[in-house]
């Protein structure tokens, strides 16, 4: 994998809402169902309104980063971070910092869910949505 | 089962007492499976033997599969409850967000019994159930706008579901349906009246929990295959690219489109109601239910200039499919798409059952017509066909009841017809409104024979086109298969696997994907269980009363050319007859 690729939304328009991107980021992770999903989808005020899908951007200076009190973000080639599980202490000050709401929770280990850029995902959209694309 | 699947948790809510319980019941989703297989057991033992249905003790039941959130298109929930419109078994399908959600919530099934003295809604967050005022939502006129509140006071966006009710069921009409995410619906037979009975606006579920499968890899595998055979399959292009509606056209073209409460079945306006012209004038979005990649959810945006002002235009997203087309469309020989949209709109603002509110306003032109009732009875309403202003005004007073003739209406078209005459021309099958197919035979004889006078319960008009209208046949042979068919759907509804995927479930795949969750089924067992399905839901009715031989074929059925030519009534009775000794020998034999 290449360290610079990152995901990206090309087009949220297309979206319908079927959420099968957050499913199939959880099976990434050995698991199902929703919890640890790293990327959000959910209407903007409604179905009528349309569908907005919040993952992280991969910042090249991330908030989040920052105000890790236990130094367990690393930053990643490319942008974004890497989670180093075993120094989390799960406070949640990445996910109070991340102002587009992209660093999720996984409630039953009480970790962050911070997106990898791995494209897993993109492979299931079955709209055109997500696409793995080299960082600009 | 797998260990630790918190599909066998069944969460209890008594709103009388504001109180909640959890039980684990693995042997109830060992024997059923979950959606119909357990909802249809929950319901016999929690509604007493000649409930009434607007009674604190009839249950409302929701049930979701051991396959919703692991795999594609398993994402429906059922709701059973005893219905006030047939005075029967009551079942009805939604998907949106709702089934996801009650199984990531921790449940594979939620039975809501009481009535709370003041309107509340529910509010279900994982483990904790929260009962909350509702007293500002009630008698709020646009249904839309208490989704609208709800949504802004809830937490967890995305992974949750907002089933709501409308002024209909406010007022207990026995045909109002729930909404989910704004275009989904548990329509047909009448649940949102017993939420309204209950005083219950609204019930948001939500959940974002993991699930357990048996091996990760093979998981992954068969979701692998679903997933390509999903996206590759032809009903993702029909219902994805133009949806229900691609319907009108072929089924036009063939005379089984009723048209005009069923005086025609080819209706002149069908160009301009097809599929094809909405989404190439309106088609303003798609949307797809939870864990679904067809996305068949066909929204309309329509935009009108405001009455009063100029340059001031507002922009309305109404959902369309074929049934909604065939209801308030070619039933009332409405041919102007924008006409039909509005029509569509109104109905979905108070919570209506579509389909139920277009063959009552059908019926009630028809018997206009023939002089059964004057204008004056209508309270000067004038209703003549086309005229979707008039219909817009006559759902509205559905909804209010100004005079007796209008609260007849609200009772459907069974009960106004009781009282006003035109019973030949009053189009349902046990209570319920007929759906939009005359095919042939087959299509009246699976509303007759289907456990809830449905269209979705055998899908009669397939077997219509593909053996009546090709073949000599035998009322044996169309009754064997429509209760064949309904018998699959059974296994299909009970893993709430969206009948629209039903091609690419097939036994050896439901088979598979059930090994996944834990549970061992061979295809044969499958079928059994079936079978064994489709007989308690009968049983139920047969409990509740419910008398094959009394049940009526409505006579208009007989004078309008199907598809398959004209509808013989001795082919009719025949098949009546042998479905009911069908029926009769499994009830003997359930009951050993
Ligand atoms: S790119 Fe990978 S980590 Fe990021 S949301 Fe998609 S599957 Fe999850
Ligand atoms: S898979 Fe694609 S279409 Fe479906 S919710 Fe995710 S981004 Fe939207």
């Amino acid at each position: 994998m290449d360290g610079r690729m990152r995901l990206s939304i090309v087009d949220r328009d297309r979206c319908v809402g079927c959420q099968i991107c957050m499913f199939a980021c959880v099976r990434r992770q050995g698991s199902a169902g929703l919890d640890g999903a790293c990327i959000g989808v959910r209407s903007v005020g409604g179905m009528e309104k349309g569908m907005t899908v919040i993952v992280c951007r991969a910042c090249p200076d991330p908030p989040c980063m920052k105000v890790c009190p236990a130094d367990a973000l690393k930053l990643r080639n490319g942008g974004g971070v890497i989670l180093d599980a075993e120094k989390c202490i799960g406070c949640g000050n990445c996910r109070e910092e991340c102002i587009i709401g992209a660093v999720f929770w996984w409630d039953e280990k009480n970790k962050p869910a911070i997106c990898i850029h791995c494209g897993y995902c993109a492979n299931f959209c079955p709209h055109g949505v997500l696409a793995l694309e080299r960082g600009k | 089962m797998l260990p630790g699947d918190t599909l066998c948790n069944v969460l209890y809510i008594d709103l009388g007492k504001k109180s909640y319980r959890i039980e684990k019941r693995p042997a109830l989703f060992e024997a059923g499976i979950g959606g119909a297989g357990v909802a249809i057991r929950l319901l016999a033992e929690e509604c007493p033997a000649g409930c009434d249905p607007f009674s604190p003790d009839n249950p409302v039941v929701f049930a979701v599969g051991p396959l919703t959130g692991l795999f594609p298109l398993a994402s429906k929930t059922v709701a059973m409850f005893k219905s006030p419109l047939s005075g029967n078994l009551g079942e009805s399908h939604c998907g949106g967000r709702s089934a996801v959600a009650i199984r990531l919530a921790g449940y594979g099934a939620m039975v809501i019994k009481g009535a709370s003295e003041t309107p509340i809604y529910l509010a279900v967050h994982g483990d904790k159930v929260y009962f909350r005022n509702a007293a500002t939502l009630w008698g709020m006129d646009n249904l839309f706008t208490a989704g609208q509140i709800i949504r802004g006071r809830e937490p967890s966006p995305g992974t949750r579901t907002i089933m709501r009710i409308g002024r209909a069921g406010e007022k207990m009409i026995p045909f109002a349906g729930v909404t989910t995410e704004t275009y989904r619906h548990f329509g047909r037979l009448g649940l949102g009246a017993v939420f309204g009975s209950k005083k219950l606006k609204a019930v948001v579920v939500s959940g974002a929990r993991s699930l357990p499968t048996k091996d990760v890899k093979e998981y992954r595998k068969i979701y692998e295959q679903i997933h390509k055979a999903a996206v590759e399959s032809e009903v993702m292009r029909k219902y994805h690219d133009l949806g229900t509606a691609e319907n009108v056209l072929p089924l036009n073209v063939i005379g089984g489109l009723p048209t005009r409460n069923l005086k025609d079945s080819r209706f002149e306006g069908a160009e301009t109601m097809s599929g094809e012209s909405f989404a190439g004038k309106y088609l303003g979005r798609r949307l797809a239910c939870s864990h679904c990649p067809v996305g068949c959810i066909h929204i309309a945006a329509l935009r009108e200039p405001d009455e009063r002002e100029a340059f001031f235009y507002k922009t309305s997203m109404i959902c369309y499919d074929y049934e909604p087309i065939y209801a308030l469309g070619t039933m009332l020989g409405i041919s102007d798409p924008e006409g039909f949209l509005k029509l569509m709109h109104k109905v979905e603002t108070t919570g209506l059952d579509v389909m139920s509110t277009g063959v009552v306003l059908a019926w009630a032109t028809e018997a206009l017509e023939r002089g059964l009732i004057t204008e004056e009875t209508m309270g000067w309403l004038r209703l003549s066909w086309g005229d979707y202003k008039a219909y817009i005004e006559a759902v509205e007073k559905i909804v209010e009841q100004p005079n007796d003739f209008f609260k007849a209406l609200a009772g459907g078209v069974e009960h106004a017809s009781a009282i006003y005459g035109g019973s030949e021309f009053a189009l349902s099958y046990g209570g319920n409104e007929m759906a939009g197919y005359h095919t042939g035979p087959a299509a009246h004889l699976g509303l007759l024979l289907g456990a809830r006078h449905s269209h979705l319960d055998n899908a009669g008009y397939s077997v219509d086109q593909k053996i009546v209208m090709k073949k000599q046949t035998t009322p044996r042979e169309i009754v064997d298969r429509i209760f064949e068919e309904e018998q699959w759907r059974q296994v299909l509804s009970s893993l709430v696997i969206c009948f629209f995927a039903r091609g690419i479930y097939t036994p050896e795949v439901v088979s598979e994907t059930l090994g996944s969750a834990g549970f061992a089924l061979s295809p044969d067992e499958l079928s059994s269980i079936g079978k064994k399905i489709h007989f308690e839901k009968y049983a139920f009715k047969f409990r509740e009363g419910f008398k094959l031989q009394e049940e009526r074929l409505p006579g208009r059925i007989f004078e309008t050319m199907s598809s398959a030519g004209r509808i013989d009534a001795d082919f009719m009775k025949q098949a009546v007859e042998y479905a009911e000794s069908v029926l009769g020998a499994a009830g003997a034999e359930e009951s050993k």
